[in-house]
């Protein structure tokens, strides 16, 4: 299938490269493939290329250039910065992160503290996706090495206070660490007036290619290498750079500098629109995550009493990529942790829709998603045992939640 | 994405004798909401044969192809040969299913064996199975249900298990009772478990409680966004607060006798009692 018959509405997991963008790559596949490390002219002009991309990056996020290190994807820069900031400070024993992180953060913290014994504070979030600053706030104490708290959930899009979070951690003398990888590139972001002390962000969700990322890493701040080797990055992460994933990504910064006030505008009136009218033509569906503190993107919908695997088959029969947070489409069993941190009842976190939109996403694309999606959600509801305004059937277990606590 | 055979994209795409049947002879209901899938099975009888079946599920496409099959492949058949019906048989009938989604298959049988069980006037729970002791409180499983499935389909992992059963899928807490009834349903002794350590001196088995607490216990319920306390130590009997989402969670009964007080008992002693402070 070709992207010119697919309605992409899963930017939250990947994006397409942008034109300019691969077109800026391309040659470093081909005929400029020196080393930057290289003593030639050869070698060294890829090295000023990079320079110029890392500068890009640099003014997209308001940071200084050698506060930059290049990275192979989000992960990496996650599993980096909370391992600098731990063994950077080894008296410190306590992690803070939230319940509604990504693997890429969760499932490190869970491994450190079964095998390593760190301390490990997962903040909750209420109904509608937010964080409790004073249960932040409490949590803090003068054994925590790192904070990490996403910007931007990928699953509902909610914005966590990045701004307030980083005056409160750095008033308490933590590490504070963002996951960033949703927000770059949808919403502002300066680093220069935020106490951020590191930041990681992905390249393909903003329309450069897989295999490449970045963390922030503020000048001064006691920093560790994860890869060991030679000089590249400084010797702060080791082993040949990826000159064109890195290039594409300083052409994907300009890019997205450019297009941050489409992705606030027009963007967001697109998930509006859509988000509203699916609202108002199915019945028993509902927004999930905050509806103003929230990506401009993002849009993650239940529909009750179905299933989001078999939402998910039926929108691609009709060429519509988009995605869901329900238990069969991640083959755990249960639905998406995220859904179950808000307390999404399971009437409705089993039927959830993630839409998420990009610069573009067309109005057509739009229209044809509100044209096709109550035809398939009534499908699915005729085939369903559960219906509106009837008593369950099999009330029982619908009490119980599948946690263990 | 998963790999669906033609067959289940069939019959999810349009599957057959969708809808409730107003005078079916009976009715098989399995699963929950918050299983994530649930089948209801409609049978109209007569003279012994299955004349007509309808199904309406919720869940995903390998659940909704399942019950589709389950439907043609019992309509015409006695009661007696509807009986034999197995998931393997539902599965092959799919042209196979990706061994995740193999309890979509298991959970025809059941809807059929309790629809046939109603018919000839046989107690059904719709809820719960009357047969054994439930082992996975997350998914309502029981020890007699992951018998049957590991005898029918030569399971032999927890994995397997969970896959057909779903059984073990949740907090994990049952999965060494699933061991021991895989090594049953085999016919194999299980492994031996291991001795409590020897007899603990009162001083000993505080400060081994209160490790097991911190270290095993706080972590599990914290994953959940709850929490617990020490309030008390009085010789075999603990007291804790439960905290955080524990307060009020309609389960946190069964947290406290069940994992708290196992996680104990296994670790530092067969005869500690835990109670909420």
């Amino acid at each position: 299938m070709s992207a010119q018959n697919v309605v992409y509405l899963d930017n939250n997991a990947t994006t397409r490269v942008a034109p300019e963008v691969l077109e800026a790559m391309l040659p470093f596949f081909s005929e400029r493939y020196g080393n930057p490390s290289s003593m030639h002219n050869f070698g060294g002009s890829v090295g000023r290329e990079m320079r110029e991309a890392r500068e890009s990056l640099a003014d997209l996020l308001g940071c200084g250039t050698d506060e930059i290190i290049f990275t192979s994807c989000g992960t990496e820069s996650d599993n980096t910065a909370i391992r600098s900031a731990l063994t950077a400070q080894p008296q410190k024993r306590h992690i803070i992160t939230t319940r509604v992180e990504h693997p890429a953060v969760l499932s490190l913290c869970k491994f450190l503290e079964r095998s390593q014994g760190y301390r490990v504070t997962y903040l909750g979030v209420d109904a509608e996706g937010r964080l409790d600053m004073r249960e932040l706030e409490d949590s803090l104490s003068d054994d925590t090495a790192i904070v990490s708290i996403m910007w931007a959930n990928n699953e509902t899009g909610v914005l966590f206070p990045i701004p307030e979070i980083a005056t409160l951690v750095k008033s308490r003398g933590s590490i504070l660490h963002t996951d960033a990888v949703q927000a770059v590139g949808k919403v502002p972001i300066n680093l220069g007036n935020l106490d951020v002390d590191m930041l990681s962000l992905s390249g393909h969700k903003l329309h450069a290619p897989k295999g490449v990322g970045a963390l922030y890493v503020r000048r001064k701040l006691p920093y560790r290498p994860y890869l060991i080797g030679g000089h590249q990055e400084h010797g702060r992460r080791a082993g040949t750079e990826n000159t064109t994933g890195i290039i594409a990504l300083g052409a994907a910064a300009r890019a997205a500098k450019a297009h941050l006030p489409v992705e606030n505008t027009v963007v967001r009136a697109l998930r509006d629109r859509l988000e509203n009218a699916l609202l108002k033509a199915v019945s028993d569906s509902r927004l999930n995550g905050h509806k103003t503190e929230r990506l401009p993107n993002t849009s993650n919908i239940s529909f009750k009493y179905i299933e989001g695997e078999a939402i998910l088959l039926l929108l691609d029969q009709l060429g519509i990529a988009a995605s869901s947070g329900s238990a069969c489409t991640s083959g755990s069993l249960e639905p998406s942790h995220v859904l179950r941190a808000m307390g999404i009842p399971f009437t409705y976190a089993h039927g959830s829709i993630r839409f998420s939109l990009s610069r573009y996403t067309t109005d057509a694309d739009v229209d044809y998603v509100i044209k096709n999606v109550p035809g398939i959600i009534e499908t699915l509801r005729k085939i369903s045992p559960y219906k509106q305004g009837e008593a369950e059937p099999l009330s029982p277990l619908d009490a119980k939640p599948a946690c263990g606590c | 994405m998963w790999e669906y055979t033609d067959i289940v994209k069939e019959h999810f795409l349009n599957p057959k004798n969708v809808g409730e049947m107003k005078d079916a002879s009976c009715v098989g209901e399995v699963g929950s909401i918050a299983c994530g899938d649930a089948l209801k099975l409609f049978l109209k009888i007569e003279d012994g044969i299955i004349r007509d079946a309808s199904f309406q599920t919720f869940g995903c496409a390998s659940a909704i192809a399942s019950s589709s099959a389950l439907t043609e492949l019992v309509k015409g058949k006695t009661v007696d040969e509807a009986m034999k019906i197995t998931n393997k048989d539902i599965a092959a009938a799919l042209g196979g299913l990706p061994k995740e989604k193999m309890h979509c298959s298991v959970m025809g049988e059941e809807a059929l064996e309790a629809a046939i069980k109603s018919w000839r006037g046989e107690k059904v729970d719709a809820v719960e199975h009357s047969e054994g002791e439930i082992v996975c409180e997350c998914f309502g499983v029981t020890d007699e249900q992951i018998l049957h499935a590991v005898r029918e389909n030569d399971l032999k992992t927890i994995e397997d298990v969970t896959y057909y059963t779903k059984a073990g899928g949740g907090c994990a807490k049952c999965h060494e009772k699933i061991e021991a009834l895989i090594a049953q349903a085999r016919g194999e002794t299980p492994a031996p478990t291991p001795q409590p350590a020897k007899k603990l001196t009162n001083l000993q088995r505080m400060k081994l409680i209160e490790e097991v607490l911190e270290k095993e216990i706080r972590p599990r319920l914290q994953m959940d966004g709850g929490d617990i306390e020490l309030a008390d130590i009085d010789g075999l009997v603990v007291s804790v607060n439960l905290r955080g989402h524990c307060v009020g969670c309609p389960a946190s009964q069964a947290t406290v006798q069940g994992t708290v007080q196992g996680i104990l008992r296994e670790k530092v002693d067969p005869e500690i009692v835990v109670r909420e402070a």
